[in-house]
């Protein structure tokens, strides 16, 4: 196993030397923004099992931020994202803090309303671009614009957040936190009778979700250099991170980084073949995924993986046994 | 004159929403599933309506019952296809089921119809009256009404009906139900398809009035989130009360605020119902 992690590595840090044209530089940084994303929504909906369907809010608020700084104050984009974090936790507070001492649905059903609320608000403010959106700098004054023309650095910048993201998860799963969180997750009840604060450590996996959902969202505005509020809280934002993490496992380290690999690339493809958004097919095959996965396989793709390899093991025990008579 | 104008043509949306959410709760209160798609079952009678009108020339008296069996119909497949295996499972399985369900028959909505509008003809159910200067399309009058009446019925067949007091068993203890004699199965099958059929019902009388497209279902699903957290998770006659509640909070932003505007006072309801009186009008406490 230990080798298997490490070729990857490897072909993570090696990626861009590996392919000649820009095209799939981009769309390997795609693949980590997404996998950024996806694994901080799976803190919270897979680790804390609390269910988000408008984690778009904090995604486009991060987005947002950093284009604002840069529109009306003539600041360097990054300047936003600390106060685009801020922003984040104090919704995530308004959220949670309600939702979190009722049943799980109530959480899940007033985080999209809460996004459908700011996509309609942000829509139709003039201050932040209203439909039209905002527009990050054209071209870089200084380095500290971070915006570049090849795919390349950002590339290299979403490896590292992700790396970062993915080692403090690793850490958080091993610590006291990550055993509550599992508890509430098999059952809110049986955790509590335990002692868990169950409330309280729900609202502290919010809070690090939305952070990290923000830092993405940020991430993307930096690249794309470009917002509206389509494309920064659309439910679509929410779908791409819960589909993702679902796919490859919610609740596992690596999982959302393994969705990532294979929706985004076959998102490129089914978008290039039915001509983007405009038909939607791609989010009827989206729809389809994420209710059979439900149906089916709710611990996604390294879940099965991981069934299939012991039962396979087990079948060579038998046959093994069976010689051995 | 306006005010009350207003307030009368918020009533009588309300009513329609009271119809689809009463729905909602039925499903909420009996087995503690929050359906998502719930929005697209409606979002299907409205272009079953369109689709009758346009192809087969069909008028309300068609469309109406077409779109009640239909979703009845596709209720209980849904229960019996989805529901009744993620039930127990893991939240993420019973959030995600129906959300992705949502996702699939908005985007398949839009595949086959495109994302432009669809109204129907005027000429359905034609004239305004005039009720002592406050002016009433007839296809809103006839909705509210039959909402309305629909919505009691539900409440009626419930309560005073055997089939109702099955239902309500199964919602109260499952294992009780079963040791009466009860299959909770078939119940909970009845309760997905009496709510589909609410859904459709719902969908065929809006779209006498209202705009037809693939993402009508999202604000409705939302407006209903609201409806029946207001009116009390599991309760038919709150979402009764709730549902004219939203439609007039609604018609009078939509008056003061603009139109686009309509929604945000709503979903900022939802929010402030949580956070001051989370188990609603109706509700008990600690649902």
């Amino acid at each position: 196993m230990r080798w298997l992690g490490i070729v990857i590595g490897a072909a993570f840090l090696l990626y861009p030397w590996l392919v000649t044209d820009d095209f799939y530089a981009r769309t390997g940084a795609d693949v980590l923004l997404a996998a950024i994303g996806a694994s901080a929504w799976n803190i919270l909906g897979g680790y804390a099992g609390q269910i988000s369907v408008g984690h778009a809010m904090f995604f486009g608020i991060g987005a947002y931020l950093p284009l604002l700084a840069y529109s009306h104050m003539g600041l360097p984009p990054v300047a936003g994202v600390p106060l685009a974090i801020v922003i984040s936790l104090g919704f995530a507070i308004v959220v949670g803090l309600p939702t979190f001492r009722l049943h799980g649905h109530y959480f899940s059903m007033a985080t999209i309303a809460v996004a459908e609320l700011v996509r309609i608000v942000i829509g139709n403010w003039d201050f932040v671009g209203a439909a039209t959106g905002l527009m990050g700098p054209a071209v870089s004054r200084t380095w500290l614009d971070l915006s570049f023309r090849s795919p390349i650095p950002y590339y290299y910048l979403f490896l590292a957040v992700l790396a970062g993201l993915l080692l403090l998860t690793w850490h958080l799963q091993r610590s006291r936190m990550g055993y509550y969180w599992r508890a509430i997750r098999a059952g809110e009840r049986p955790a509590r009778s335990l002692g868990v604060r169950v409330a309280r450590y729900k609202l502290y996996a919010l809070l690090l979700s939305a952070a990290f959902t923000s830092l993405a969202g940020s991430l993307y505005s930096l690249m794309v250099g470009f917002i509206d509020p389509e494309s920064g809280f659309g439910i679509l934002r929410s779908v791409e991170m819960i589909i993702i993490a679902a796919l490859g496992g919610a609740g596992t380290l690596f999982g959302p980084l393994l969705g990532a690999v294979l929706l985004i690339p076959l998102q490129t493809v089914t978008n290039s073949l039915f001509g983007g958004g405009g038909s939607g097919l791609t989010y009827i095959i989206y729809g389809g995924i994420i209710v059979v996965l439900a149906r089916f396989e709710p611990g996604g793709l390294l879940d099965l993986w991981r069934r299939a390899s012991q039962w396979w093991s087990r079948r060579r025990e038998t046959v093994t046994v069976r010689h051995a008579a | 004159m306006t005010f009350i104008q207003v307030i009368a043509g918020g009533l009588l949306l309300g009513a329609v929403y009271a119809l689809f959410s009463s729905g909602l709760t039925l499903i909420w209160g009996m087995m503690n599933v929050i359906n998502f798609a719930h929005g697209e079952f409606v979002m299907i009678g409205m272009y079953l309506a369109f689709l009758i009108v346009t192809y087969l020339h069909g008028g309300p008296l068609a469309f109406g019952p077409a779109a009640t069996a239909f979703l009845f119909l596709l209720g209980i497949i849904v229960y019996y296809s989805l529901i009744r295996h993620v039930i127990r499972g893991p939240m993420l399985a019973q959030i995600l089921s129906t959300f992705g369900l949502a996702l699939f028959l908005r985007y398949l909505a839009f595949f086959i119809f495109s994302a432009n509008f669809k109204t129907l003809p005027e000429d359905l159910l034609p004239g305004v009256l005039n009720i002592g200067g406050i002016l009433i399309g007839v296809p809103q009058l006839v909705a509210g009404i039959v909402a309305i009446v629909l919505t009691v019925g539900l409440h009626l067949l419930l309560t005073r009906t055997a089939v109702g007091s099955q239902l309500l068993a199964v919602a109260e203890d499952r294992q009780a139900a079963m040791l009466m004699g009860i299959r909770p199965d078939r119940m909970q099958a009845i309760a997905w398809g009496l709510s589909g059929a609410g859904a459709g019902i719902a969908g065929a009388l809006i779209a006498t009035f209202y705009y037809i497209s693939p993402t009508v279902g999202e604000s409705l699903v939302l407006t209903g989130f609201v409806v029946v957290a207001l009116g009390g998770f599991g309760s038919v006659p709150g979402a009764l009360v709730a549902g004219l509640v939203v439609g007039v909070i609604q018609s009078l932003s939509a008056y003061r605020f603009g139109p686009v505007n309509k929604d945000v006072v709503v979903y900022a309801l939802f929010v402030l119902i949580l956070w001051v009186r989370p188990e609603g009008l109706f509700g008990k406490a600690g649902a």
